[in-house]
């Protein structure tokens, strides 16, 4: 029998993981003024955090930005993932298709700004949008090119064998099959979009900034327990996000 | 009637000739088998009959019309697939309604074929199930289903029975046999496996390296194998390489094997002679003597082994019942001469 001792190291990894998270947010709730010391429980912070004009406006920003790329990214990497497993077997064409994906953030945003500017385009929401068009884009087709390669292909064949036509097997009996992976794919996009900053800063207009631009303008002259508020809101979301995710996974498996 | 006739088709995957020139004519109400080993082009000619693969050249007719110029989903056939393809997406309900569906019947009569299928097969309650909830022998019984609800002039059947187990697999040879007789369209089963094919068909085609060896009824086809290759795919078989006289094939080293030899025949020329195992029987004034090199024992019979001097190859021999001889024992074995088979 292993010794209770011998987990250690394992408790005091999840230790590390997710201390600063629980101080973030228990000192959401602290009634001081200073996001260091304790005052007593109020939910006061909550209260300053819906009134806040310029956080909502940001948080209506990114919303905007995050459902349109993702709408964007899924439909276009989907369509890429299909359009590549049927009619290439290139490696340079599939890494290419992955690369913005795991390109370094800040070489992404450079390029996009440098790319705005060449074509003279004017930077705002619409900027935004399309830049996290880019790099969701990437993370679907990853995502659905990873299911596509269990398909079973004789099933499409079946399809046009019992009298399906090549768009009506397409609706009928792919995308149903690879729905688990766009699915995934549409939710990784989404809250990649939604917490994104590098990219955002660079290819936002000065009038419509995002939620990440608005809290880093507001962290620099000082942290309030507001932003503490903001970040367990935002927490919440993320782990629906994730707990959505597991759970699609699970029924993708159950299909198998 | 001919229902299908295949006309010098050839079909090249690069180097490799998948057929060669082949020819046939699948009769109308048939059930008809493509026979052969792994690699024989077999799978091919079932695929270019379904639409999903193109001849290099000959041409393909159903009911005299040009079969080819229809792509897949507009073409009167239908594919069980090996694997069975079911939608798992969908119930089995919905599968079988698939095809009926893209021909875009009336709801109530789709209901009602769909209903009446599922009762042929026996899967009435199992409707709304998924695939993945069914047996292999219900998902094999469900695909089979949403092809035959097309009522398609042909129906091909790719390897029906290997992802079965033995006990199911019995059961379903018969099914498909009942299923074949009750909606009378004609069958087209692929299958490597020629207990399978012979229990099956009505008439089974022999295809090697791309090319068809012989088309025969399962009888004539066992009991006449006209090439080397037929003799020893389809059941046991013992081969003699020799030179032809006129009283028999004369074997270097053995001696002159009796067997019918026909009035135009080309005597003096290389040819084999093939013997089947339960025709072979153990005389006191045999043709081959040999050593007994193994028994064993199967219930209903018994194989022997026999090595004979100048032979290749043990010669095989079954018995009714028990052996009636033992392992190193010196024997001889004779056979009728018409039991024995030319081939050039």
């Amino acid at each position: 029998m292993r010794s209770r001792w011998a987990f250690a190291p394992f408790w005091l990894t999840y230790l590390f993981l997710y201390a600063p998270i629980a101080v973030l947010v228990v000192m959401s709730f602290n009634a001081a003024d200073t996001p260091y010391t304790w005052g007593g429980f109020s939910t006061h912070w909550y209260g300053e955090l819906a009134s806040d004009t310029k956080i909502r406006e940001g948080l209506v920003n990114t919303l905007i930005v995050a459902t349109g790329s993702t709408v964007l990214a899924t439909v276009l990497g989907t369509l890429l993932a299909v359009g590549m497993a049927r009619y290439t077997r290139s490696k340079v064409l599939g890494a290419l298709a992955t690369l913005p994906a795991i390109l370094p953030d800040l070489v992404l945003a450079i390029g996009l700004l440098a790319f705005y500017s060449a074509i003279q385009a004017t930077l705002g929401l619409h900027s935004v949008l399309a830049a996290h068009t880019v790099f969701g884009m990437a993370f679907v087709a990853t995502v659905v090119r990873t299911r596509l390669t269990h398909a079973d292909l004789s099933l499409e064949e079946a399809s046009r064998d019992l009298g399906a036509g090549a768009f009506t097997t397409f609706v009928r009996i792919t995308l149903p099959g690879l729905m688990p992976g766009i699915v995934a794919g549409a939710l990784l996009a989404f809250t990649l979009s939604i917490d994104e900053f590098v990219i955002a800063f660079f290819t936002a207009g000065p009038k419509d900034p995002t939620l990440p631009i608005v809290i880093y303008s507001m962290v620099r002259f000082g942290v309030t327990p507001e932003i503490n508020a903001l970040a367990t809101v935002l927490l919440a979301v993320s782990f629906t996000a994730v707990i959505l995710v597991q759970r699609v996974t699970r029924l993708t498996d159950s299909l198998r | 009637m001919t229902l299908v006739s295949v006309r010098g088709v050839t079909r090249r995957f690069g180097e490799v000739t998948a057929l060669d020139d082949v020819s046939l004519d699948i009769e109308q109400g048939e059930f008809f088998a493509l026979l052969g080993p792994s690699g024989c082009g077999k799978t091919t000619l079932l695929r270019i009959l379904a639409g999903f693969e193109r001849p290099d050249s000959g041409e393909v007719l159903l009911d005299g019309a040009d079969l080819l110029a229809l792509p897949p989903h507009r073409r009167p056939v239908n594919l069980m697939f090996q694997s069975y393809a079911l939608f798992p997406h969908l119930s089995v309900e919905k599968n079988i309604a698939y095809g009926l569906e893209r021909e875009r019947l009336a709801k109530a009569e789709i209901r009602e074929r769909v209903a009446e299928v599922l009762e042929t097969i026996g899967l009435g309650g199992a409707a709304r199930r998924r695939p993945d909830q069914l047996s292999g022998g219900q998902r094999q019984r469900v695909a089979l289903a949403r092809a035959i609800v097309k009522r398609p002039r042909l129906l091909l059947l790719d390897e029906p029975l290997s992802a079965l187990d033995k006990k199911v697999r019995a059961e379903m040879q018969l099914e498909l046999k009942r299923l074949q007789h009750e909606v009378g369209i004609t069958f087209v089963v692929v299958t490597h496996d020629q207990e399978e094919a012979m229990s099956l068909a009505d008439r089974i085609a022999v295809l090697h390296g791309g090319g068809v060896e012989q088309v025969d009824p399962p009888v004539a086809l066992y009991e006449r194998p006209r090439t080397r290759f037929t003799a020893d795919f389809v059941g046991a078989n013992n081969l003699f390489h020799g030179t032809l006289r006129a009283q028999g094939v004369e074997v270097a080293g053995v001696g002159l094997l009796p067997c019918d030899v026909p009035a135009d025949a080309a005597l003096g020329t290389a040819v084999d002679l093939a013997v089947r195992p339960e025709n072979i029987a153990f005389t006191d004034a045999g043709v081959l003597r040999g050593t007994v090199l193994d028994t064993s024992f199967y219930g209903g019979q018994s194989r022997v082994s026999i090595a004979v001097p100048g032979v290749a190859q043990p010669v095989e021999v079954t018995a009714a019942g028990a052996s009636p001889v033992a392992q190193g024992a010196e024997v001889q074995l004779g056979w009728s001469p018409a039991h024995a088979v030319l081939l050039p």
